[in-house]
């Protein structure tokens, strides 16, 4: 659609303004990290940057930080690799193992219904499941919940994915004597590698950014990242400045996986709507 | 999403060369099995737990829970509830207001993007960046941003001459500015979203306007909205249903208050249930919730069959 002869400078403001309205908020904050409290509260446009903050949030002795950042990458990463695995497995299954029509509309139908669920009112159920069978503050009560939260959206991407690989690559090795296993692992998985790769990624910044169902789930042990931050927000002397800093470094992730995936962020996020 | 996709997973494939034998039946469940168990053990347990509770009154003696039957007194109790009532409203215009805005700046940022061909990519990476950063980062940021004190909002406003306000403090503002920060939130994805429909559509068709003599404002509403149509409800869909779920930015920004003026669905169920340690209830507005929401989902299914038909 690009054409149109007239001049694309109107355009570029707009598009310029829409893009400072988006990064302002964020430099904004972490710049507010490399501030005094007093600076801060006087609103001096220059100051001297300080690590004082950052180096309060992560080294004190009083703050968990370093080991909510531990926790959110062991239950992002464990997760994720959980979520993908079993929705891959299942996007094949149900596209290609000839099931039932039904069994394919009656699982996706509760996958939708169960997406929509706020993570709030699941969160209780599994709290009280988790305390039943002592899991609850434990790594394996918030992976598990964190792997069935993002199963639905792995297994439509994934489904995407699964869907595009040519089915005559397959027939051609069912023809050469390929079992099952094998054409999973030698003829699928080599073609939907992106696919995987782009639904991983996501799998990982939802469970990193999840809070509801790690609030519940959690104690000071276990606690995930978002979890420390809304901590900070409750005390009754808001360390704003400190608040600040820790919300920088938990949007490291996210930025590191936009400069280094963009192109599979993108993928991800668009495949399942648009197809 | 998943219903498009369940049609093309079920539609008529050729018949199978190989027939069925016992090696394939058992990779079948192989494959399907872990998901099915985790959707079993994980959802539909746990919902099934959740519709048993609803009926019960959950107390402790000694360590040992004690379930007694209480019947419907839970549902009744729910229509009397003034939190719930402010919860399901205020959730509703939360959702409708919030996502209406980022469908129309969302459009209209995807459609200048198209217009340009240098920096669409920084541009678009530059979008991206809210969708990925937790939604309690989002609080804190806004927390911050709307600060009564130092917040750069009201810096900002008080160059223009506006005098300070107390965004997430007053009643009057408290639900709007939530919504303001959602719109911040997840504009970038329904731009996103719009983009890629806009990039895919035919290009033939803007030539034979052009050719018509179509202006820019007729090419839009004529050609590039009809055209748009499916990836429209489908992002306006997929956005409601996460809209209706919003807790974290609430939870740090205003904890549903001040009053109830921000008490959302979301927001209700966990005071009831953590906070006041209501088992038995906070169950019956769970299953109240998720009956409302499959009422949605039939709904949007229904709409979305219509229009199928129509297009």
């Amino acid at each position: 659609m690009s054409r149109r002869t007239g001049s694309v400078l109107p355009v570029h403001v707009a598009l310029a303004a829409g893009a400072a309205l988006v990064l302002v908020p964020i430099i904004w904050t972490v710049a507010a990290g490399f501030r005094t409290q007093i600076s801060l509260l006087m609103g001096d446009v220059l100051f001297t940057p300080i690590g004082s903050n950052f180096a309060e949030v992560l080294w004190s002795k009083t703050s968990d930080f370093l080991l909510n950042y531990r926790n959110s990458i062991i239950v992002g990463i464990v997760s994720t690799v959980l979520c993908v695995v079993v929705a891959t497995l299942a996007a094949f299954s149900l596209n290609r193992m000839r099931w039932p029509a039904w069994t394919v509309h009656l699982f996706l139908a509760w996958t939708m219904i169960f997406h929509m669920i706020p993570p709030v009112a699941l969160a209780s159920a599994w709290f009280t499941m988790a305390r039943a069978v002592g899991l609850e503050n434990t790594f394996t009560g918030l992976i598990l919940a964190h792997a069935t939260l993002n199963l639905p959206m792995a297994i439509w991407l994934m489904a995407v994915f699964v869907r595009d690989v040519p089915k005559e690559l397959e027939e051609a090795a069912i023809m050469d004597g390929a079992d099952t296993p094998h054409i999973l692992w030698h003829v699928i998985l080599p073609l939907i590698t992106p696919g995987l790769a782009a639904t991983s990624i996501l799998t990982f910044i939802f469970s990193w950014n999840e809070f509801a169902v790690a609030l519940t789930l959690t104690m000071k042990q276990t606690a995930t990242v978002p979890v420390a931050i809304a901590k900070f927000a409750q005390d009754f002397e808001i360390q704003y400045t400190q608040m600040a800093a820790s919300a920088a470094l938990a949007m490291v992730p996210a930025i590191l996986v936009l400069l280094v995936a963009q192109r599979y962020i993108v993928k991800g996020l668009t495949q399942g709507a648009v197809k | 999403m998943a219903a498009a996709q369940a049609q093309t997973l079920s539609s008529p494939r050729r018949p199978a060369k190989v027939s069925e034998d016992r090696g394939q039946r058992l990779w079948r469940w192989l494959t399907f099995g872990p998901a099915l168990a985790m959707m079993l053990a994980l959802s539909v347990l746990p919902i099934a737990n959740l519709f048993l509770t609803s009926f019960q009154n959950i107390t402790w003696a000694d360590g040992q829970q004690v379930r007694t039957w209480v019947g419907l007194t839970h549902y009744q109790a729910l229509f009397s509830d003034s939190l719930f009532g402010a919860g399901i409203s205020n959730t509703l215009i939360f959702a409708f207001g919030a996502v209406a805005g980022q469908m129309v700046l969302g459009f209209a940022m995807a459609l200048l993007c198209t217009k340009i061909v240098r920096g669409r990519v920084l541009y678009r990476a530059i979008f991206i960046l809210p969708i990925l950063i937790p939604g309690i980062v989002i609080g804190a940021i806004w927390k911050l941003m709307l600060n009564f004190d130092f917040g750069l909002v009201n810096k900002a406003l008080g160059l223009i001459g506006i005098l300070p306000h107390d965004w997430l403090g007053s009643p009057e503002t408290a639900l709007l500015s939530v919504i303001a920060v959602d719109i911040w939130h997840w504009t970038p994805f329904c731009f996103l979203l719009f983009l890629a429909g806009l990039e895919s559509l035919p290009q033939d068709v803007f030539e034979a306007a052009r050719m018509d003599g179509a202006g820019a404002w007729q090419e839009l509403v004529y050609v590039t909205l009809p055209l748009m149509i499916p990836t429209i409800i489908v992002t306006f869909a997929f956005r409601l249903v996460l809209a209706f779920k919003v807790f974290d930015e609430v939870y740090l920004l205003t904890s549903g208050g001040p009053g109830t003026s921000t008490e959302v669905i979301s927001f209700t169920l966990y005071q009831r249930f953590f906070t006041e340690d209501k088992a038995g209830y906070g169950s019956a507005m769970s299953v109240a919730v998720i009956f409302l929401v499959s009422l949605l989902l039939v709904l949007a299914l229904s709409a979305r069959r219509r229009t199928g038909a129509a297009s």
